[in-house]
């Protein structure tokens, strides 16, 4: 490999006509964009044409009407309260995962992927059992907003986690006894040192949770309650909506949450790009 | 026969890997692709496999025209720096992939693979997976597989390149004399001038993707075309305009006309072979090498003046044309030769 | 590092206390709930007409989104790492759309392309095809929300591996389609079958789309996470706790399936992928031990 500048980027050229098999490029590269546009493309493009099938004034309408806008901002607020909630603990347990030893680490590690195996109606059921009216601890959090952050906190859970994990992995502990060799203390280290190089990984984490926690439905309907204007959350608003007959005020609101989970993909692939430069 | 490659062109982006690249390896022989990382020797000879396409030029093997013919069609056999060994198969299967390809039967791929393991000296080890082998024994198993189809012709890329300096040297040895077994035009891609002399019948010096010059090792050596080649092919010092090898230069302890004086500035021995350390009036560094009887005959200590003598010397600077046995393809400098200014010779 | 020992206690406390209230607690919750009253009410639960078609329909769903979109993962990612193309970053960017949409965005999305006024919905139905509350919707609703597994933990790999064994395997006389088959597919396989894994998992609980394009009709379009917030819904607390634990006990597998796949994908010296969404950002990380 002489130094092809080619080769250095990730995405490198084929060398020696690689390879579809049996299939040329070009054909390949149209059955995937065919693919994604009839599973993916078309499906969003409806929502869009149906949000605005009754002018903008109408599509303004819907989101800002007061049981969206209640909807809209229970969504954002608790989803922000739950990434600020899984930031720390991710981080926390990222960090006992990678620097700490003890017996069926393991397993605890495996753990971690739980809240993505487990079908969000299973977690929303297993939630309401804990910690509803039937609560062994006598902690009835069902029907409340707390209940929603609850429940966003447990699927949300692994995404910080797992951003934070390698960077810790790959992180050159030397620096960290530089530092303390230097007279720093234990908290000096994890401010000065350790955090600076994780919040790459805590900000792509954080952005994912998010944009995940938006968009929850599964986990939420059972244990939250649905209230408007209380804990009705927005895809569950949507729900109601359709359910109603107000496809085009759904589709509305949908936009909007679409509008911001691009936002936030964007942001993350921009994060990565910068991660992989550094 | 043999291969021939002609006005070879590659470009990647604003690369040019090769320019105008043109090489002739006689039939049957063993030839050297010597150069330094991003010469272009390793696109050369992925070009001649059919790896790589070249933007303009032709490659004949054995006479035909193979320019257009894909990889998996030209009968070569291709070894990689860093085995490209298929992880998955064991190194039965691994040595055996291109037979199976060609549809050979049970009985016969057998008797084929154990017959190059045992060539190979792996004989033992056939049931192994490629983790399981040192990586001497990996770089013997994928030329196994590379010779198992018989092919044309052997091409290896920097084949001992990611092995340590004992396994180098013991395969180098062993290339050599499986090539004088089976007679394979062959060619290797390397960075190491001492391996490609040490192996090689004929070496190919290329530079930023040209030919500097094609010959045997003594040619290279005596007869450098350019001043590349030289300090490529060997150690050098630098005295103005000229060029000397360190071992053509005598140093002696008497003021003597037409030599320089300098300070003894460091002495390092090597075992047998010393290398002395000098700096020059005008600040140049230079050194000279002797041997551990000259330098007890001098007595030399760091800090003593001396007078150095440089033997033979060489400029590349005039219109002088290339030295016989210098036939290089496309030379970038074609002047260059003896000095006409050399001195008395010790 | 010499992290003072009181400290350590302090993090390992919160971690495992974290995780304790939030996963294990909950989920040793619903196995004590199940089996309370012995295994005979979940099993006689599970064994009735309409749990039973939910678990044959929920298995249609895998069998049929799982292959199509390794297919396509394997497919896509071979493009998007062996041919370079202007294109390839929308591509990603698209792909990548399924892991930030709301599953119920997603449902409303293919109700207007096939519902009775949508797009699509009265010429097909003119044709007879019924897509929306019927299993056809379901399926492309669990493709939509599956799509991009296979393709974000194949891409690593595929990477990781690179052309060298490819490019050998042609200088040995195999063309393409046997370089695949034999070279490139085996060398990828512990990538692509973690994604067969998370697309599984991800299809087997898919319940926000599912539920707006099913009709949710019982023993017609209930999936099994349909079936359970149904049973729930009516306080037949018996029946979806049943079938809560089957598909716990499936996502349990799932894990262990991930855990060994990710320690397999490793072994194989490529890049570990990362679980589920996370994936996102990850093609240049790797996972924990």
């Amino acid at each position: 490999m002489e130094g092809h500048p080619a080769t250095l980027t990730t995405n490198a050229p084929p060398r020696a006509g690689i390879r579809l098999p049996g299939l040329g490029v070009g054909l390949g590269r149209g059955l995937v964009v065919l693919y994604l546009s009839l599973m993916v493309m078309l499906p969003l493009a409806a929502v869009v044409a149906e949000s605005t099938s009754g002018g903008l004034g109408a599509f303004w309408d819907s989101v800002t009407g007061a049981q969206s806008m209640a909807a809209l901002k229970l969504t954002v607020i608790c989803s922000l309260i739950v990434v600020a909630i899984n930031a720390v603990f991710g981080t926390i347990i990222a960090w006992v995962l990678v620097r700490d030893e003890f017996p069926g680490k393991g397993a605890v590690n495996a753990l971690i992927d739980l809240p993505f195996a487990l079908p969000t109606i299973v977690a929303g059921l297993t939630l309401l059992t804990l910690y509803g009216s039937d609560s062994p601890f006598g902690l009835d959090i069902a029907f409340t907003r707390v209940a929603i952050v609850v429940a966003l906190c447990f699927i949300t859970l692994p995404f910080v986690t797992r951003a934070v994990q390698p960077l810790l992995m790959e992180m050159d502990q030397q620096m960290e006894e530089a530092a303390t060799s230097l007279g720093a203390g234990g908290f000096t280290v994890f401010r000065r040192i350790i955090f600076p190089n994780l919040l790459p990984g805590i900000l792509a984490g954080v952005l994912l949770a998010f944009a995940r926690a938006l968009g929850e439905y599964g986990s939420l309907i059972l244990i939250s309650g649905n209230i408007p204007f209380d804990t009705e959350v927005s895809s569950v608003f949507i729900r109601s909506q359709i359910e109603s007959g107000n496809v085009a005020g759904a589709s509305a609101v949908s936009v909007v949450l679409l509008a911001i989970s691009l936002t936030l993909l964007i942001a993350v692939s921009l994060f990565a790009r910068m991660g992989a430069r550094r | 026969m043999g291969i021939a490659v002609e006005g070879a062109r590659k470009r990647f982006g604003d690369f040019q890997a090769l320019d105008d690249v043109s090489i002739d390896v006689p039939d049957g022989s063993l030839t050297a692709l010597l150069g330094p990382s991003g010469s272009g020797k390793s696109t050369l000879l992925r070009a001649i496999a059919g790896l790589e396409t070249l933007d303009a030029g032709q490659v004949v093997i054995n006479g035909q025209d193979a320019t257009k013919t894909p990889a998996q069609k030209r009968e070569v056999g291709f070894v990689f720096q860093h085995y490209a060994a298929f992880k998955h198969m064991t190194v039965f299967g691994n040595v055996a992939f291109g037979l199976k390809i060609r549809k050979w039967d049970k009985a016969k791929i057998s008797a084929r693979v154990h017959e190059l393991l045992q060539l190979v000296q792996l004989d033992g080890l056939a049931e192994r997976y490629p983790d399981q082998l040192s990586g001497g024994q990996r770089q013997r198993m994928a030329l196994a597989r590379a010779l198992a189809v018989e092919p044309q012709v052997l091409l290896l890329d920097e084949p001992f390149g990611a092995l340590d300096a004992k396994v180098r040297k013991d395969l180098r040895t062993w290339l050599r004399r499986l090539h004088d077994e089976m007679h394979v035009t062959t060619i290797f891609v390397t960075h190491d001038q001492e391996e490609a002399m040490d192996v090689a019948e004929q070496l190919v010096v290329m530079n930023e993707g040209r030919v500097e010059q094609s010959g045997s090792a003594d040619d290279l050596y005596d007869h450098p075309a350019n001043e590349f080649v030289m300090s490529f092919v060997g150690e050098v010092n630098r005295l103005g305009e000229h060029f000397v090898r360190p071992h053509d230069m005598t140093v002696g302890l008497d003021r003597d006309d037409g030599a320089e004086e300098a300070m003894v500035q460091r002495i390092v021995a090597l075992g047998f072979e010393i290398r002395v350390e000098f700096v020059l009036g005008d600040g140049t560094e230079v050194w000279a090498q002797l041997t551990r009887a000259e330098l007890q005959k001098l007595e030399l200590r760091e800090g003593q003046i001396v007078y150095l003598r440089p033997g033979q010397t060489k400029s590349f600077s005039g219109d002088v044309p290339p030295p016989e046995g210098g036939g290089a393809s496309t030379p970038r400098h074609p002047d260059g030769g003896d000095d006409a200014e050399v001195s008395a010779a010790a | 590092m010499s992290t003072p020992t009181p400290a350590k206690w302090g993090l390992r406390t919160l971690a495992f206390g974290y995780l304790g209230l939030l996963l294990l607690a909950p989920v040793g919750m619903i196995f004590y709930k199940t089996f309370e009253h012995g295994l005979g009410p979940p099993i006689e639960a599970m064994t009735s007409p309409d749990a039973l078609h939910a678990i044959w329909l929920t298995l249609l769903m895998v069998a049929v989104a799982v292959p199509l979109n390794t297919v396509f993962g394997v497919g896509c990612a071979l493009l998007l790492v062996r041919h370079k193309w202007k294109g390839n970053a929308v591509l990603d960017g698209i792909i990548n759309l399924p892991f930030a949409i709301s599953p119920i965005v997603v449902g409303l999305s293919l109700f207007l392309l096939y519902g009775t006024d949508g797009w699509f919905g009265p010429t097909l139905s003119e044709w007879g095809i019924q897509v929306l509350f019927s299993t056809p919707g379901m399926i492309l609703a669990s493709v939509f929300v599956s799509l991009p597994f296979v393709v974000r933990e194949t891409v690593p790999v595929l990477q990781e591996i690179g052309t060298e064994q490819e490019q050998a395997a042609s200088t040995l006389g195999a063309n393409a389609w046997q370089t695949f088959w034999r070279v490139t597919l085996p060398a990828i396989r512990w990538g692509v079958a973690y994604g067969v894994v998370l697309t599984t998992a991800r299809v087997l609980g898919e319940f926000g789309a599912v539920t707006i394009v099913s009709g949710s009709i019982s023993g017609e379009t209930e999936t099994l996470p349909l079936f359970v917030a149904k049973a729930f819904e009516q306080f037949n607390e018996e029946a979806a706790y049943a079938g809560a634990i089957v598909l716990a006990l499936l996502a349990l597998t799932t894990l262990l399936l991930m855990s060994v796949g990710g320690r397999k994908a490793k072994a194989q010296g490529g890049p570990i992928p990362i679980t589920g969404d996370a994936a996102i950002s990850t093609s240049t990380t790797k996972e924990g031990s």
